[in-house]
């Protein structure tokens, strides 16, 4: 895919988030929408993946650390095509598959139940163990909100994937700098993050984490890197393409009402034909 | 008259683990910095190369088994009952509950027999935490013998287990050629109508002796292994309670959520008879040499045989 085809992708990925999140009447939009080019590129670009066989075996890993970011995950899978688009409208309702984190047991393509924060990391480190054991090539991908680490076990986990060299695992930190209780560094600074993951043996990418360019050229670095993890933290906009969510902590866990439904797909629609 | 083997269930248990792991592949052991403790080394030995120490870090192992069980593997976590089950129980719950991840607890250093490290290391309330977890398995095998028998049974079942073992060395009274182990089956030892005494763990032994002190009291005491705790072999439970009309739960941990309300719950919902819990009542344990302490919280042979004669 060209740039250009994964930034209209990455587009109709935040309208699957807000159209989502709409329906549920509940969710968590910002982050969703910070971390929508990411979510883009891995499962369109970088990722080994296959939406008809979800559950194959040299498949490369996802995990969702940061599990609030459902729709996000949910709207890329179903524009990959591991469900219907439709299906998103069901996001939270009672009797939908579609649960308010993910749920490996029943939504094609989620490699790992999550959303309790600083537990995913682990998990995926447990993929890239198990890769290493088996001697397969796959790997393992964990998204983490940079607001979630500074859960303690993230750095549990940092500190084993350093120490046991696993270069098959990639963490991307989503760097939108909000959390609920407002800016990350005036509620409790992870700040500096890239030092603190070279200080447990990662390799660090800083990048623009809503540059599709950037974004390509951070994996591309990633696959090349031998005896150490990597870890991208990508600075990102919370909110990124709807205009009055953009950089404000109050969406990161709130529904769109009719009317900002209205506003915001207008703006992403806008935003698409400039592409 | 030959001496009885006696061995600490963590020891069967690293045993086990090693003799298993030449015929199971996938199987994997991690520790958290306690592998000469849990046992675990004796498996280490065998195979290094499916051995992981995490350090001390228990909230990852658990993340990290979640994971290796997502790609094929039968992971076996370790550590004392406090951190694996206590300190972890969120982990357990949403990484491995949850997702009903095939992972395998191990759990050692159960109840009071941890001895002189004190209340801090001796988890009380393990099995009451486990069992609230939807689908986990609950299992707490009371000798060598029973040990080997509950690990394969874990290997062999599809879904998360916890297993709880001890650190004191206790009696190995079952033969293997005629353990006939089924999780989810009580074993009746010793037949009787006046009383049902259901124990599970080291508290079996015990309790087979406080029903030899009964029976030269007169009381015929029916004994059970009541090796897993979830789920319950209500079965066993309700033929108790119509057959001996009254019960006697005993474990080596809060009297609050474990065997006694496991039972308690059954006999209440199908078959009301009196159910009287034995074991540590609602208060913390201490330090000291651990045949102390359980003769101090009365659950050795005596303080069980003096606490269900109070209740006749």
């Amino acid at each position: 895919m060209t740039t250009k085809e994964l930034q209209k992708t990455a587009n109709e990925v935040r309208k699957g988030i807000i159209t989502a999140v709409h329906a549920a009447k509940s969710g968590h939009p910002g982050g969703s929408l910070s971390s929508a080019d990411i979510f883009t590129y891995l499962f369109f670009a970088e990722m080994n993946v296959d939406p008809k066989d979800p559950k194959k075996a040299d498949r490369d890993r996802f995990v969702l650390s940061k599990g609030h970011n459902a729709p996000g995950l949910y709207s890329v899978l179903a524009e990959k095509g591991y469900f219907p688009k439709k299906d998103l409208e069901t996001l939270r309702h009672t009797g939908s598959y579609l649960q308010g984190h993910p749920d490996m047991k029943h939504i094609p393509g989620v490699d790992m139940s999550s959303g309790s924060l600083g537990q995913g990391l682990s998990a995926a480190v447990g993929m890239a163990l198990a890769a290493k054991i088996d001697k397969k090539s796959y790997r393992t991908y964990c998204l983490c909100g940079d607001g979630e680490i500074q859960e303690g076990q993230i750095w549990e986990a940092a500190m084993f994937a350093g120490a046991k060299k696993l270069d098959n695992l990639c963490v991307i930190v989503d760097n939108n700098n909000l959390q609920i209780d407002g800016p990350i560094d005036e509620v409790n600074s992870p700040y500096p993050i890239d030092k603190k993951f070279e200080a447990f043996n990662f390799h660090v990418i800083n990048i623009d984490g809503n540059n599709m360019d950037e974004i390509k050229k951070a994996f591309d670095e990633a696959k090349t890197v031998k005896g150490v993890p990597t870890a991208i933290i990508a600075k990102t906009v919370k909110g990124k393409g709807v205009s009055f969510m953009e950089n404000k902590a109050g969406w990161h866990g709130k529904a769109p009402n009719d009317e900002e439904f209205a506003t915001a797909m207008s703006d992403l629609e806008k935003v698409g034909k400039g592409l | 008259m030959s001496e009885i083997k006696k061995i600490a269930t963590r020891e069967s248990y690293g045993n086990a683990l090693a003799k298993y792991g030449a015929e199971y592949p996938d199987l994997v052991v991690l520790d958290a910095d306690l592998a000469n403790a849990t046992k675990t080394q004796t498996f280490k030995n065998a195979f290094p190369d499916r051995f992981f120490d995490c350090g001390i870090a228990e909230s990852n192992m658990t993340g990290i088994a979640a994971g290796l069980a997502t790609c094929g593997k039968i992971p076996f976590i370790s550590s004392f009952a406090m951190f694996a089950a206590g300190r972890n129980f969120e982990q357990v719950r949403n990484s491995i509950g949850y997702p009903q991840l095939n992972v395998k607890i191990g759990a050692t250093h159960a109840g009071i027999t941890v001895g002189e490290d004190g209340a801090t290391h001796q988890c009380l309330e393990d099995i009451a935490l486990m069992r609230t977890i939807p689908g986990m398995t609950v299992i707490v095998p009371a000798d060598d013998t029973e040990v080997f028998a509950a690990v394969k049974a874990a290997i062999d079942h599809k879904g998360p287990v916890y297993l709880r073992f001890s650190r004191a060395a206790s009696p190995v009274f079952y033969e293997p050629d005629k353990l006939k182990f089924e999780i989810g089956k009580g074993i009746t030892l010793r037949e009787g109508s006046d009383i049902t005494i259901i124990a599970t763990g080291v508290e079996v032994n015990y309790s087979l002796e406080a029903a030899d002190m009964l029976e030269k009291d007169g009381v015929k005491a029916r004994v059970i292994d009541m090796h897993t705790i979830k789920p319950l072999d209500e079965e066993l439970v309700i033929k108790a309670a119509k057959e001996t009309g009254k019960i006697f739960t005993v474990e080596e941990a809060t009297v609050i959520g474990g065997l006694g309300s496991a039972v308690a719950e059954t006999v209440a919902d199908k078959h009301p008879v009196p159910v009287h819990r034995i074991g540590v009542n609602d208060v913390f344990g201490e330090s000291g040499p651990w045949a102390e302490l359980m003769k101090k919280y009365k659950l050795d042979a005596e303080g069980i045989y003096e606490q269900i004669k109070a209740k006749l």
